[in-house]
């Protein structure tokens, strides 16, 4: 047991490199955060808002989210299967290739190059890069999965096959473009089109790196941490399912009201209603786990991270097809209560569950004890208060603009200028501010808590 | 149970149920005429225009603001005409965006003279003491690039020859530089003098702010 020839480096390679794209990415978020009431910080074209925004959402998108999710992945994939990586020296690659795409990304982004399409601006040359890396950890996924010596595949296979093909598929339709020069290029979709087809990939990427990986994480790491089985397999398959048939029918939820045909935009609101049901079968799934043992809430630390993420889930899953209703949408679309929206499901949902996965798995593959629990708890509540102070701030002032742009004197004529709903703001932009240093202290001592753990002397009684 | 024992057979379910919506939603409207519909009043834009296009590309203008009006009444008050499918029949990337920081440019097209967005894009602050945006005076220290301009209205398949090209350049150029153009002092004011007598990056983007929704107005005027 103690020698299982099971590849953890890049297992740890991995959760320390989305540490560091974590922190740098919430760095910029704050930067940007203080440019909305103080535009004096945009001291730089490369630091300038427009273009750093996009290395925001980038930075953690891709180098935070997809780094746990990689992370995660490897040390699932091989627990599942019972099977070590086949290809551990390919993985390593793809460990050094994919920090190296992060920060070239994140340096071409504040250069200006950048195809405005939304978590996908990168330029075709760092496409190519993103599709090879994607390749590499395909072969490996595959390849375990062929090798296994589990035969059935836990439900966290499933998702994390669905999530292997679905990006595949989303990058490259989304991607084809005509390149002008090394650095500039044109998407070969036009107007409309171009827009739903960005669209359709931007919901998607949201879903497959944001939803199904880490319903990947929740589905194994929740039972590991608390020693309950999943309360419904059948329930899960379901949910599965239906979850990946129904997702990709729904991204023209982000154009209602603009000229995309209405029918693409009706079936879209038609589907997202019915994502509810796959969304809630996991939270249902979740909840039922800890039925009967309910005091790990207080007795289990990664219980309650695992529970309160899975519960802003729930909310993201019930606020998103609300807002897509199309007379809730002419509200609240292009407000702060988007941003908030958008979030609640990062800071609450995926970094609750990522921290707890990595609060299990770190002290497994190094065989040491979490460096301290106590910490954990108040990791906990930091990001937990940063996070509501942040998502609740912008959703009052989300309800707030969107009401001062429509509200019209006694005659019909406008009361407010533009200028003032973006001016009534900047208070809540302040607060926002706050929330989202609250939340980094909560992440830097998240951080602090895993380096001191593997920084710690071996544990000898156990392997 | 069957399918939860085959990897390679899940992958292929998992990758044809994926591909179901993704068909009918955005396969489908892309070989329909109808989703994109083109209409002779909107026109590509000019090699300068485009080139300002790229600048607002370039800069991420598109992350504070949009460019489509909805068919809402208090929209349409604050704004102008709602947008139509057939205005962005040019539009590779579409910029519609997501978020309104900043308010929809999508009618901003002579709504103002060509000295109104000289002085915005230099200070922002020294006309709306409270805006947010970032300043953007820099641009007018940046000679325009346009070596690739014909390349780029090739791809983008604006059907002009290199000689348009190099006309409309040498137009524009002319334009903004001539002692009669009517934005001359504040042009003057906010380009270095040696920049003076060519096309800077700000010259180009304050062409494509002028042109968006150009089109729309003129045909209305027709009416």
């Amino acid at each position: 047991m103690k020698d299982s020839g099971y590849e953890y480096s890049v297992v740890r390679g991995f959760a320390f490199s989305a540490l560091f794209w974590l922190v740098v990415g919430l760095i910029i978020g704050l930067w940007i955060a203080f440019e909305m009431f103080n535009p004096a910080l945009n001291i730089t074209p490369w630091l300038s808002f427009g273009r750093l925004r996009v290395v925001h959402t980038n930075g953690l998108g891709l180098g935070f989210g997809l780094a746990g999710i990689f992370a995660t992945a490897y040390y699932m994939l091989q627990r599942l299967t019972r099977t070590p990586l086949p290809f551990p020296r390919l993985a390593r690659a793809h460990l050094w290739l994919f920090n190296t795409a992060i920060a070239l990304a994140a340096v071409s982004l504040m250069a200006g190059m950048n195809t405005t399409k939304e978590y996908a601006e990168l330029e075709w040359p760092l496409d190519i890069g993103v599709v090879i890396l994607w390749v590499m950890f395909a072969v490996n996924v595959f390849a375990i999965l062929i090798k296994r010596r589990e035969k059935q595949m836990y439900i966290s296979l499933w998702y994390l096959i669905a999530m292997t093909v679905t990006i595949a598929v989303l990058y490259i339709v989304n991607n084809l473009e005509i390149p002008v020069t090394p650095f500039k290029s044109y998407s070969i979709y036009v107007g409309a089109n171009d827009a739903n087809v960005e669209w359709w990939y931007a919901h998607n990427i949201v879903g497959f790196i944001f939803t199904v990986p880490v319903l990947a994480m929740f589905y194994y790491f929740l039972p590991k941490a608390t020693g309950l089985p999943i309360y419904s397999h059948r329930l899960s398959i379901v949910s599965f399912w239906s979850l990946i048939f129904a997702y990709l029918w729904t991204g023209a939820h982000h154009l209602m009201l603009t000229p995309l045909p209405e029918w693409i935009q009706t079936v879209a609101i038609a589907f997202s209603i019915f994502l509810i049901a796959p969304s809630w079968g996991s939270v249902m799934n979740g909840y039922y786990t800890l039925h009967g043992n309910w005091e790990q809430m207080r007795s289990n630390y990664l219980a309650k991270f695992f529970i309160l993420g899975i519960t802003f889930y729930g909310l993201q899953t019930l606020q998103g097809p609300l807002q897509g209703l199309r007379t809730l949408n002419a509200f609240f679309h292009y407000t702060d209560w988007v941003v908030g929206h958008v979030h609640m499901g990062t800071m609450g949902w995926v970094t609750m569950i990522i921290s707890a996965s990595f609060y299990y798995m770190i002290p497994k593959i190094t065989g040491r004890e979490i460096y301290s629990i106590k910490l954990a708890n108040v990791h906990f509540w930091f990001i937990l208060t940063g996070q509501l102070v942040w998502t609740i701030t912008m959703w009052i002032g989300g309800i707030q603009q969107g009401a001062m742009w429509k509200a019209t004197n006694p005659d019909g004529s406008l009361m407010y200028s533009f200028l003032d709903g973006l001016t009534s703001l900047y208070p809540y932009y302040r607060i926002r501010f706050a929330g989202g240093v609250v939340y980094f202290i909560g992440i830097l001592i998240f951080g602090w808590n895993l380096i001191q753990t593997v920084r710690q002397k071996p544990a000898t009684a156990e392997a | 149970m069957g399918i939860n024992s085959k990897p390679v057979v899940f992958a292929i379910l998992s990758a044809v149920v994926i591909l179901i919506g993704t068909v009918v939603t955005v396969f489908v409207p892309l070989f329909m005429p109808s989703t994109q519909p083109v209409s002779s009043y909107v026109k590509p834009y000019t090699a300068i225009e485009l080139e300002g296009r790229d600048i607002y590309i370039r800069e991420g203008c598109n992350n504070c603001h949009t460019q489509t009006v909805r068919p809402l009444r208090t929209e349409v008050l604050r704004y102008g005409e709602y947008s139509k499918a057939e205005e962005f029949a040019y539009d590779r990337p579409f910029l519609w965006g997501s978020r309104r920081t900043g308010p929809d440019l999508n009618r901003l097209g002579g709504k103002y003279p060509d000295s109104w967005h000289y002085k915005h894009m230099q200070s922002p602050q020294s006309m709306f003491e409270l805006s947010n945006m970032p300043a953007y005076g820099w641009l007018a220290s940046n000679r325009l690039d346009t070596s690739n301009s014909f390349r780029k209205t090739s791809i983008q398949g604006f059907g002009y020859s290199a000689e348009q090209v190099k006309q409309q350049i040498a137009d524009y150029a002319g334009k903004v530089t001539s002692a009669g153009y009517d934005s001359k002092t504040t042009r003057d004011l906010v380009t270095p003098a040696s920049l003076r007598g060519e096309l800077t990056e700000m010259d180009a983007i304050v062409a494509y702010m002028q042109k968006l929704g150009r089109d729309v107005k003129s045909m209305e005027a027709k009416r």
